[in-house]
């Protein structure tokens, strides 16, 4: 039995179409291929990204070298003279990603880990919607929070600090992915075997010690892997960093600068009136596949990172 | 704990620590709610929910970006749900285990990570330029119903996954061929699940703003749309236009326009959880 019941699927030696009628093979095989169709239209859809961000991105790369593009720290696509250097980007989305990453990580593991070991039922009953209704505010609501509420404070602690500033939009950034570093580290917690914990605590360990040198060492690389697709999520947000971050492409670590970030430059140029066929209009592609790469790298490595984590303890 | 031991500094400054983090994020919510709501009073009335775009804060309404969101989230939903449902039967009901099969699955959940602002990129390309759809209401659902589709499919699998194999195989013994028992018995037996990932999805599709930014622009526009074919004002680009606007009554305006997409997130999501209390109960396998 426990080997039906892995797979949903019939096995595929057994005849489908038995007993039916011309139509009803005709039917069955239709809604077969019309099925097919929807499944494929999801890889196309990846191979539909693939292309047009390649194929946009070379008529760009004919006009600006490629290292021009990695290595220039002027980032001036719409001034004469023209400056194609996506790194000061490159660096307003790393400032944003990683500022955002070490204020989300503690803070995200702290609560997966009072939610998984030390929370009641209740706290449980009230913290998870709280968290939920988090992820569900869309990220231009976000974005004016950040520059009514975060901004504020900080021009507050910091005084000269602009209106519009890199940390505003690590703050915000670190609310917005609290969420899903909180949801996906507690699951692993939670995944490590209770065996684990009761060994430890019959070697005399105490519920501090269970914790923290056995439970989440345990869960360490799921940690790693939700940690990285926060970051990646954080390298993609767009929104939000755009309203909150200014639109100053610059190379600095400082974070109570302007700053712009790639999504934001993407942002900029395609609601300006730049014209469509122009080399400051193509950026958005060339940054877009940019960005594209980035993400799809870290996730990639997260998701495999999750796989093995999960096979460890089945 | 163990017996005779009692509480250490250390753990009782780590329960404190953790205690914090987590009561942290009820604090920033209510935050949020309470900012934008005092922004927002006194701005938001009738006026606001009747009037179309004007360069006067005094004046300026939702009307247009609203009308305008309607018709792209009921075409979104329109398009996206039956592909991702299809995709997702297709890829539990229909494929056994293969390679083609992990690919697809890999694919989705990558596409789930993709930026959403790349999906505007390929909008652009696509549905504006490619197949002349111009910077439309059609070329912005399209677009939209792209970057749900991989949370439609998922959400469907794990609803579907949920639906024991017993159900089927008795379905199968009956003499149903599969598409019979996916109509008449997978399908009904996953409805709650599928609905509430399909809800959840449109509360996406409401909210997102980048990809409509690409494919659309945030320029303004005073008519409200009566066909697929024109152009376009949505909440969340009406919103991010107001909130970057140097003028200070401008963020009093994007605060109010807030409040009325908050409202529809409300509502779509205790559509949600309605769903998921009433139906979750009574199917107990």
């Amino acid at each position: 039995m426990s080997s039906v019941a892995k797979t949903t699927a019939l096995p595929p030696a057994l005849p489908d179409h038995a007993g039916l009628g011309r139509w009803g093979r005709i039917r069955e095989s239709l809604i077969h291929w019309i099925l097919f169709t929807c499944g494929v239209l999801s890889v196309l859809t990846t191979v539909g990204i693939v292309l047009v961000l390649i194929i946009e991105s070379i008529p760009f790369f004919a006009h600006v070298s490629l290292w021009e593009f990695l290595t220039s720290t002027n980032w001036a696509p719409t001034v004469r003279p023209q400056h194609f250097g996506a790194l000061p980007l490159i660096n307003g989305t790393a400032l944003v990603a990683i500022g955002s990453g070490i204020l989300a990580l503690p803070i995200g593991l702290g609560t997966a880990v009072y939610l998984s070991e030390y929370a009641t039922p209740w706290t449980r009953a009230i913290i998870k919607p709280m968290l939920e209704i988090l992820a569900g505010i869309p990220s231009v609501v976000y974005g004016y929070f950040a520059i009514i509420f975060f901004s504020p404070i900080i021009r507050w602690v910091f005084p000269g600090t602009k209106v519009f500033n890199a940390a505003s939009a690590c703050l915000v950034v670190s609310v917005m992915v609290l969420p899903m570093v909180i949801s996906l580290s507690e699951d692993v917690l939670r995944g490590v075997p209770r065996a684990l914990r009761d060994a430890a605590y019959a070697l005399g360990a105490n519920k501090f010690d269970v914790t923290t040198r056995v439970v989440v060492p345990a869960a360490m690389s799921g940690i790693m892997a939700s940690f990285l697709l926060a970051i990646s999520r954080a390298i993609g947000e767009t929104m939000a960093v755009t309203l909150a971050a200014g639109a100053n492409p610059r190379m600095t670590l400082n974070p109570l600068e302007s700053i712009q970030t790639m999504t934001a430059a993407i942002v900029q140029i395609a609601s300006g009136d730049t014209p469509a066929n122009s080399p400051e209009y193509r950026t958005i592609f060339a940054v877009g596949l940019a960005l594209f790469v980035m993400t799809l790298g870290i996730n990639i490595a997260a998701q495999w990172i999750l796989a093995r984590t999960r096979q460890k303890y089945e | 704990m163990a017996a005779g031991v009692g509480k250490s500094l250390k753990e009782r400054v780590f329960h404190a620590m953790c205690l914090v983090a987590t009561y942290g994020c009820v604090v920033i919510l209510l935050a949020l709610v309470a900012s934008i709501f005092w922004e927002a009073s006194g701005w938001l009335d009738w006026q606001f929910l009747t009037s179309r775009p004007s360069h006067d804060p005094e004046k300026a309404g939702v009307l247009v970006p609203l009308i305008g969101s309607l018709w792209i989230i009921g075409i979104t939903t329109l398009v996206a749900v039956p592909m991702g449902i299809g995709a997702a039967v297709y890829l539990e009901e229909y494929l056994s285990d293969s390679l083609w099969k992990s690919i697809v699955q890999i694919n989705i959940s990558n596409l789930a990570g993709v930026p959403s602002i790349v999906y505007g990129l390929l909008g652009l390309v696509l549905f504006v330029r490619l197949m002349h759809f111009g910077r439309s209401i059609l070329a912005a659902s399209l677009t939209l119903a792209l970057v749900i589709l991989p949370i439609i499919i998922i959400a469907t699998q794990e609803a579907l996954r949920a639906v024991p194999p017993s159900i089927r195989h008795a379905s199968f013994a009956l003499g149903a061929t599969r598409w019979q028992t996916v109509r008449h018995q997978v399908l009904p037996a996953a409805m709650p699940g599928i609905m509430t990932g399909v809800i959840l999805s449109m509360a996406r599709a409401l909210g997102e703003a980048a990809p409509l930014i690409i494919v659309g622009g945030v320029g303004t526009m005073s008519y409200t749309p009566t066909s697929v074919y024109h152009k376009f004002m949505a909440l969340p680009t009406a919103i991010y236009n107001w909130s970057s606007r140097p003028q200070a009554e401008f963020a009093n305006v994007a605060a109010a326009g807030i409040v009325v997409l908050l409202v529809f997130l409300v509502i779509l999501n205790a559509a949600a959880v309605t769903i998921r209390y009433r139906f979750g109960k009574r199917t107990q396998w």
